[in-house]
C-alpha cells in the first residue's frame, strides 16, 4: 500500500501483519473501480433501481414558516431502501466484494441500520453474512436483530468490553483476520484503516452530488448551510462533499448526550474530554483517558455512540472547512418531535440532531437564504426506541399487554 | 543486545520458550509472582502486556484478561513500576507487547526512555506496521531498544525482507490467520512457512499463536528458534492457580 490515507496527519493503516495483504488488495480493487467511469454508472444505475435514488430534496414549508427565518430544505435519505443513507456504502462495498470474488461479509453494526443494509446486500448478492453486536445493542435493537436473521444473517452478539459498537467493530476485525480469504469485511462509515475512510466517502458522496443540482434546480442558487449529523461521519461527508468548493457553511452535529460537561456523551470534536490517538486502525480525535484507554460514551441514538470519528472530518475541524456543534438527547427529542408533528416526516434520532441544530440557527438567518438538513435515515422503524425517547406510556401500556400474551 | 544474547542461549538449548503476561491480570502481585514462577521454571525472556481497551489482535482469553485488568485499575504507571522490578530482580531479558495508543499517548520518545530507564530489550506493537512506525523506530534506535516486528503466512518474501530491515532482536512469526489462542496445526505448511521466514532474515525467529503443550514445542525444534507460550498460561493460571504455570513451563522442553 503506497497511499496510506493521510488527513493532514490524521488517518494512516495501523493494521496487524496478517491483514497488510488483505488491504492490499481492497485497495487495489477500490481503485481499480474508482478510476473506471463504468463502475459508477453501474452503481448509480443499481442504487436508483434497488434504493429509489435520487432520493428527493424536500422543501420544510411548514417548519420554514414555524421559524420565520431561512428557508428549510430535507434531503431524504431515509427514503433509501432499508431506511437509511447506510445503503449506499453497503451496495457500492457489495459490487466490489464481486469484483474481488469473495463470497462472505461480516459487518458490525452499532443502531442495527447498517447490520440490516448488509444483511439486504448479503441476500441480493448471494453473500453469507454474519453481523456483529454489542449485546447492549441487540437487546435494545431487538426488530433489526429480527430483520437481520429473517434476511439470512447470523447475528452475533458481543460479549465483551462495553458490548456496543465499538466492540462489535474490534469482533469483525477478529473475524476478519481469521477468514480473509472468503470474507470482506463491510465497513459502515468513514472510519478505520485506510482506504476505508475514502472509500465509503466516495460512494456516501452521492448524497452530495444529487443535494447539489437538486437545489439549484429549486432555488436556482446554493444553500447557505448544510446540517449533517455525525456519528462516524459518513453521511455528512457524503453531503458535505457536494458543497466542499463552494461557498457554502457545513456544519457537523455530535451528540452531546447528556450535555458536554457531564462526560455522558459522544462528541469527539467539540468536547475537551477528546485527544488525538490510535485504535481500531486510525488516527483521529477520540474520547479516550490519559492512558489512552477509550472511554464509555452515550448518546440517546446508538448510531452515534462511539469513540472515534473520521479522521477526514478530524481534518476539516483543524482547517475550519467544517463547523461542529453537539446537540443534547433532550434537544434532539424535541426536535424529533416538532418535525414530525410539522411536517409529517420521521427523522432517526441519529439524524434529528442535525435538525436539532438547524432549528437553533433558522430564525436568525434571511428568508432570502436556503439551508439543507440531510435526514439521513428514517425513525419509525426503531419504534422502539424512538417511543422511550418519548416515554410514551400507551405505548408502554401496549408492550406489557402484548408481554402478557406471549405468557398465557 | 538483545540477538547476542537469544543467539548465545540457543548454543545451550535447541529451543527457547518466551512467556506473556497480561499484567495486572489478574492483580499486580499475581503478576509479579506469575513472573517469579517462569522465571524459576526456565523461562528464556517475557512479554509482559499492557493491557488495552481495545486489543484487536488478541482472541477471547487474551481479551479477556486486558479487560480485568483494567476494571481492576491497571494503569500504565503502574505497568511501568512492575517491569522496572521485574527487570531488576530476575536475570532474563524482558519485553513490553501492547498496542500502539498507549505509546502514542505517553509519548513515544518518552516511552522509549522509559523502557530503557527501567532495563527493558524492546517492544512488540501489533498494530504498527514499519511504515506507521518512524518515531517508533527512531525511538527504539536512540535507546537501544529492539523493536520486534511480526511476520505472517499471508507475507510476501518481498514484504518480509522489509520487515527484517527494521527488526530488531528476533521476529515473531504468527503461524497461522486469526487471533492469539486458538488452535494452531502444527505442520509441514508450518515448516514450509518457516523456511520462507528463515530466507529472509538471519534473526532469531520466534513462533507464536496455537503454541500449547510439549508436542508442539518438539514440533519446533530446529525450525523456529523461540517458542512462544501466550493463552495456554493463562488458561492454566485461571483453572489451576499460579503455582501449575510453573509445573507446566519446566515440562515443556
Amino acid at each position: 500500500m503506497i497511499d496510506r490515507g493521510y488527513y493532514n496527519g490524521f488517518g494512516g493503516a495501523f493494521i496487524p501483519e496478517i491483514l497488510v495483504a488483505t488491504f492490499d488488495e481492497l485497495e487495489e480493487t477500490f481503485r481499480k473501480a474508482k478510476n473506471d467511469p463504468a463502475f459508477w454508472r453501474e452503481y448509480a444505475a443499481l442504487m436508483s433501481n434497488y434504493s429509489c435514488r435520487p432520493t428527493p430534496l424536500t422543501f420544510a414549508e411548514n417548519l420554514t414558516r414555524h421559524f420565520g427565518g431561512s428557508r428549510i430544505y430535507i434531503k431524504r435519505e431515509d427514503l433509501n431502501h432499508t431506511g437509511a443513507h447506510k445503503a449506499n456504502n453497503v451496495m457500492g462495498q457489495g459490487l466490489l466484494v464481486r469484483r474481488m470474488g469473495k463470497t462472505r461479509v461480516i459487518a458490525e453494526t452499532g443502531a442495527g441500520q447498517h447490520g440490516v443494509a448488509t444483511a439486504t446486500m448479503a441476500a441480493k448478492f448471494g453473500f453469507q453474512c454474519t453481523i456483529y453486536m454489542g449485546e447492549v445493542d441487540v437487546e435494545r435493537q431487538r426488530p433489526n436483530v429480527f430483520w437481520m436473521e429473517r434476511l439470512g444473517a447470523e447475528v452475533v452478539p458481543v460479549r465483551e468490553g462495553s458490548r456496543i459498537l465499538k466492540d462489535a467493530i474490534n469482533e469483525a476485525f477478529r473475524d476478519w483476520v481469521a477468514n480473509m480469504d472468503s470474507t470482506h469485511y463491510v465497513l459502515g462509515t468513514a472510519c478505520g484503516p485506510h482506504p476505508f475512510p475514502e472509500m465509503v466517502s466516495y460512494f456516501q458522496s452521492i448524497i452530495g452530488q444529487e443535494a447539489r443540482r437538486q437545489i439549484l434546480e429549486l432555488e436556482h442558487k446554493l444553500p447557505a448551510r448544510v446540517y449533517a449529523c455525525v456519528g462516524g461521519g459518513s453521511n455528512a461527508l457524503g453531503i458535505f462533499s457536494g458543497f466542499m468548493k463552494d461557498p457554502v457553511e457545513l456544519v457537523g452535529v455530535e451528540a452531546g448526550g447528556r450535555g458536554l460537561d457531564t462526560g455522558q456523551h459522544a462528541s469527539r470534536l467539540c468536547a475537551k474530554d477528546a485527544s488525538v490517538g490510535v485504535a481500531q486502525g486510525y488516527k483521529t480525535y477520540f474520547l479516550q483517558d490519559a492512558d489512552g484507554q477509550m472511554r464509555e460514551t452515550h448518546s440517546v441514538a446508538a448510531g452515534l455512540d462511539y469513540i472515534g470519528v473520521s479522521p477526514i472530518l478530524a481534518q476539516l475541524k483543524e482547517s475550519g472547512r467544517v463547523r461542529f456543534e453537539a446537540a443534547t438527547d433532550a434537544e434532539v427529542v424535541e426536535a424529533l418531535s416538532l418535525t414530525i408533528r410539522t411536517e409529517g416526516v420521521i427523522p432517526a434520532l441519529e439524524s434529528s440532531h442535525a435538525f436539532a441544530q438547524a432549528f437553533r440557527e433558522a430564525p436568525r438567518m434571511s428568508s432570502e437564504d436556503c439551508i439543507i438538513i440531510n435526514q439521513s435515515g428514517r425513525g419509525d422503524k426503531d419504534i422502539f426506541t424512538i417511543a422511550d425517547a418519548f416515554g410514551d406510556p400507551k405505548w408502554q401500556e401496549f408492550i406489557i399487554g402484548k408481554a402478557g400474551k406471549y405468557h398465557a | 543486545m538483545l540477538e547476542t544474547y537469544l543467539k548465545n542461549r540457543l548454543k545451550e538449548r535447541r529451543i527457547l520458550l518466551m512467556t506473556h503476561i497480561v499484567m495486572g491480570y489478574p492483580s499486580f502481585d499475581d503478576s509479579h509472582k506469575l513472573i517469579e514462577t517462569m522465571v524459576a521454571a526456565g523461562v528464556d525472556l517475557m512479554e509482559l502486556q499492557i493491557p488495552f481497551s481495545e486489543p484487536v489482535a488478541d482472541g477471547p482469553v487474551i481479551l479477556h484478561a486486558n479487560q480485568k485488568a483494567l476494571s481492576a485499575g491497571a494503569t500504565v504507571q503502574k505497568c511501568l513500576e512492575l517491569a522496572k522490578t521485574a527487570a531488576a530482580s530476575f536475570n532474563i531479558p524482558f519485553l513490553f507487547m501492547s498496542y500502539y495508543n498507549i505509546l502514542f499517548k505517553y509519548g513515544v520518545e518518552r516511552f522509549a526512555g522509559e523502557m530503557a530507564g527501567r532495563g527493558l530489550h524492546g517492544a512488540i506493537v501489533p498494530d504498527l506496521p514499519p511504515e506507521e512506525g518512524s518515531d517508533y523506530l527512531n525511538a527504539m534506535r536512540t535507546h537501544r531498544l529492539s523493536p520486534i516486528f511480526i511476520f505472517s503466512p499471508t507475507t510476501s518474501d518481498a514484504r518480509m525482507k522489509m520487515l527484517a530491515s527494521h527488526a530488531r532482536g528476533f521476529v515473531y512469526c504468527v503461524a497461522r490467520k486469526g487471533v492469539t489462542g486458538l488452535d494452531t496445526r502444527f505442520s509441514g505448511q508450518l515448516e514450509t512457512y518457516l523456511e520462507r521466514c528463515r530466507q529472509a532474515t538471519s534473526l532469531p525467529l520466534a513462533l507464536g499463536f496455537g503454541v500449547k503443550d510439549r508436542t508442539d514445542i518438539d514440533f519446533l525444534k530446529g525450525k523456529a528458534d523461540i517458542a512462544v507460550i501466550g493463552t495456554q498460561t493463562i488458561r492454566l493460571m485461571e483453572q489451576r492457580g499460579v503455582a501449575a504455570v510453573g509445573d507446566f513451563i519446566a515440562g515443556l522442553r
